[in-house]
């Protein structure tokens, strides 16, 4: 099991890497999609496999399908592309690198000095229960939001007159 | 079994990848992309606080983090939609008026 977690770490990491340095925008969000079947494998292996099926099935399945949709929309052309490319190229990686690692470090720092604990398989019918009897009202203010998110995403995707 | 500092330190690692492209990408469908990143990675923190306590809570999280990634990302790809049909660059500098130029 611990193998197929470390092969699929290095999945998700490299996919994600190619992901946020790629050109052409299809290519980036596929890229992320391997990521998030990597990530979905990754559950499975550390005892969640109800999040394992929603990374899958909503994450890869639905909500990055509908990014993909939408890029596809945009109909980006050719120099677009090249145009892409020469935003990638210019030395814009090299302050952010620096303060990402700056910022690494120090949250590496904070993990070493922890202490390994036990752990079980938490089956989908504990997340089910708990999630229906003492997370009720999070599940309400959840719908809450999706509803505010179809309604704006309605409002703005209106013909402007 | 595998030890949670494993997880945890990739949730780390990927949420960093994902600032790094916030930070350094200027296309718009990059930014929203590294955002996504920057939620999944929250969400393998949860799941990897989930597997250290053996709690179900983690998953949980994890539901809502996804909730809340698909109304964000309704919302974004909404106004980037709006903002293609403007201006043919998808550019995060030529988006700073939130009016049209004059």
């Amino acid at each position: 099991m611990i193998t197929i977690f470390y092969a699929s770490a290095l999945v998700a990491l490299v996919a994600t890497a190619l992901a946020i340095t790629r050109s052409n925008p299809v290519h980036g969000l596929l890229w992320f999609v391997v990521s998030l079947l990597a990530m979905g494998v990754i559950f499975y292996t550390m005892g969640a496999p109800f999040a394992a099926a929603l990374e899958v099935i909503v994450y890869a399945g639905a909500i990055m399908v509908l990014f993909l949709f939408v890029i596809m929309m945009l109909s980006l052309d050719r120099a677009a592309a090249a145009r892409e490319r020469s935003w990638i190229a210019r030395p814009v990686w090299v302050v952010p690198i620096i303060l990402v690692a700056l910022l690494g470090a120090e949250l590496a720092r904070v993990f070493l000095h922890g202490a390994p604990g036990a752990s079980r398989v938490v089956s989908p019918q504990e997340v089910g229960v708990r999630l229906f009897t003492s997370d009720l009202a999070a599940v309400e203010l959840a719908s809450m939001l999706l509803l505010a998110g179809l309604v704006g995403a309605f409002h703005l995707g209106r013909k402007s007159p | 079994m595998i030890p949670w500092p494993m997880p945890t330190g990739l949730a780390l690692v990927l949420f960093l990848l994902g600032l790094l492209g916030l930070l350094a990408r200027k296309n718009l469908v990059f930014v929203l992309m590294s955002i996504e990143i920057m939620l999944n990675a929250a969400g393998l923190l949860f799941i990897s606080a989930g597997l250290r306590w053996g709690d179900p809570d983690g998953q949980i999280m994890l539901i809502f983090v996804f909730n809340l990634a698909g109304a964000e990302l309704a919302l974004g790809l909404v106004l980037l939609l709006r903002l293609r049909a403007r201006q043919p660059a998808l550019d995060s500098d030529d988006a700073n008026l939130l009016r049209d130029a004059p």
